[in-house]
Parts: C-alpha cells; structure tokens; sequence
C-alpha cells in the first residue's frame, strides 16, 4: 500500500469486477487518488503498522475468509476499513446475524440451529417442514436447500456430516410464504440510497441474481428505510446490502446483511450512483 | 489486443482497462485477468469462483 494522501482511498481486492470498476472510474471523476491492492499481494507485519494508520480502506475482497482476515489485520493496525471487523464477523454468519438482528427486535425468519445429525433431524420435526437449510457461511444461494420432509432433511444432512466441520453447524429457517421475489436495498451512511426487487429465475426459488432471477426498481418507503438503517446501526455497517422479503404473515423481514455488497444490478435498474456515493462517504471518514 | 490461449480467438483490451480487471474470449467466453507487461497488457487465466466467494 502506498503512502496516504487527504484525498486518497485504498481499494482492496480479489478480482476487478463491475463494481471494483466503478469505485475506480467514480474516484478518479472526483479527483481521487485510489490504490487498488489486490489482496493476492498484500503482506502484513502484524506488529508494526505505522504505514496503515489513517489509510481508508474500501474492502472488495469477494473471498469471505481473506476479506475478514485482511480487515482483522488493517483494523488492528489503525486503518478504517469500511466495513469494520465486527460488521464483516457478524454479516459473514447467518447465525451471528440471525442472533444480533433478533436482539435489536428486527424481524428476521424464525430459525432453529443444532449441532449433530441427530439433533438437527429432532430440530426439524420440531420446527417443522418446510424449512430452508443453510450453511451459516456463504453466499450467491449455494448450498441452501429446501426440505420438504424428513427424508429429504436427512439425505442432504448425512451429506453435510462428510463435510468441513463448519457445515455441521446446523442452522434452518422457516420457508417464508412470500411473492416470488425479495429486495436488495443498498446503505451507505444512515440512508437507504436505492433498492430493488430481485425475482426468481425460472424453475427457482431463490432470488439471487446470481442464479439467473432479473431486477426491478423498488420504491424506498420510510417502512424500507428504518428497517434497514437500524439493522446496519445494530451492526455496526457503513456500507451494506440489506436482503428482505415482504412476508405474508409479518411483513417486511431481513434475511441477510451483506458486507461486501454487490450492486451493479442496482445501479442498471435504479440509475443512482451508488459508486460515486460510496467513494463520498468513505473520503466522509477522512479524520 | 490479445489471442485467446484456448480458442485464439482476439480479445479486445479497452483503453481504460485496469490491472485485475477480468476480460472475457467474445468467442469461447473464457475470463482472463488482465496483468502489466511491458507493452501495455497481457492476460492470465482468471479464478472466475472460489468456495468462500460472495458478498
């Protein structure tokens, strides 16, 4: 990393994707020095970090585990990274999540978590079918299925037993009854800046883009607005992507924070300039 | 401009490309990522997904 300027802002990164584009070409329109890291490159001397002491780091790191570690090292060596280390630790677990959003009192799928083959089957019968199984890490919709019944729960379960120990960790949520899409609103600061509806792909249930659904702009109404600000206050989040679907039965609910937002979507359907907001808000930090 | 090493088919480079940044093969749809060479750009394959990848 280079030496920080008042005006510069470093960009962390695996890949140089639509979005780590953007940043780059919004911050050069303002006049911003910009140093894309490719976090493949960075070395860190954990106990001497005077270099990263008033540096602004945008963190784009698509691999969860490098991104967390990375902020866990630059964090602690002075650096303000948007997002903090808490948001990433948090965010980065649907169970943390789950837990810190249900303590706020926002709404969020029941859910119900074990910690065996045995327990997780007895969970089921007694959360009942159907229910939504996910791993607590990951994204872009893998590995998240929908039982229907106990056979099919205990097939994909004996699967995650041959698994990463991380995948024994047990965590379902309710299939909540809803029309076929749910909505990406992107925070930056204390403001919901867009949001859209993201619909199923066909044949699917799960909305992410990343599984062929399409988008539509979704209006911003103040209901949108104060669930989301409050979840990215109870987290602790600067820039988030907050995931929610409008249930039948509670209304609106979040099932996901995302640390490391995607919105290029977003920015094709809505037209706002999330980029340009997000490099603003992170030269806002500038003490 | 660069050959595909798959297909050898040209891959274009626009002027405002970045190091990083991910170009694809108009042909075969292969991604690349673009790293600084003496004479402007060449091309690696790229890690398109990773098992901790997301958002």
């Amino acid at each position: 990393m280079n030496g920080a300027s008042s005006n510069s802002l470093t960009i962390l990164y695996d890949t140089i994707r639509w979005e780590e584009k953007s940043l780059y070409e919004a911050a050069k329109k303002k006049g911003v020095e910009i140093d894309n890291v490719d976090i493949k490159n960075l070395r860190i001397r954990l106990n001497n970090g005077s270099m990263y002491a008033d540096k602004i780091v945008l963190q784009r790191s698509v691999s969860y585990f490098k991104s967390v570690h990375a902020t866990a090292a630059l964090e602690g060596l002075g650096a303000q990274v948007i997002n903090p280390l808490r948001v990433a630790s948090i965010t980065g677990n649907k169970l943390f999540a789950h837990m810190e959003l249900q303590k706020a009192g926002i709404k969020t799928p029941k859910a119900i978590s074990a910690f065996s083959e045995e327990a997780a089957i007895s969970a089921l019968e007694e959360f009942g079918y159907p229910a939504v199984i996910k791993p607590v890490v990951g994204s872009w919709g893998r590995m998240i299925g929908l039982l229907r019944d106990k056979d099919a729960a205990k097939a994909v379960i004996e699967d995650r037993e041959h698994m990463f120990p991380l995948y024994h960790i047990y965590y379902f949520e309710e299939f909540v009854q809803r029309p076929p899409r749910d909505i990406r609103a992107i925070v930056v600061g204390d403001r919901v800046v867009a949001a859209i509806y993201r619909y199923s792909g066909d044949g699917q249930w799960k909305t992410n883009m990343a599984l062929g659904g399409h988008a539509e702009a979704c209006p911003v109404t103040k209901e949108l607005e104060d669930i989301c600000v409050k979840a990215t206050k109870v987290l602790g989040g600067q820039i988030v992507g907050v995931d929610l679907m409008e249930s039948d039965k509670d209304g609106l609910v979040i099932h996901e924070v995302n640390n490391t937002t995607e919105f290029k979507n977003t920015v094709r359907v809505t037209g706002v300039d999330i980029p340009g907001m997000m490099i603003d808000y992170a030269l806002s930090l500038r003490r | 401009m660069v050959k595909c090493p798959e297909c050898d088919a040209e891959i274009k480079i626009p002027s405002d490309s970045i190091e990083g940044e991910i170009v694809s093969c108009p042909d075969c749809g292969a991604s690349y990522e673009l790293v600084k060479s003496a004479t402007g750009f060449d091309i690696k394959p790229a890690q398109v997904v990773g098992e901790d990848w997301g958002q």
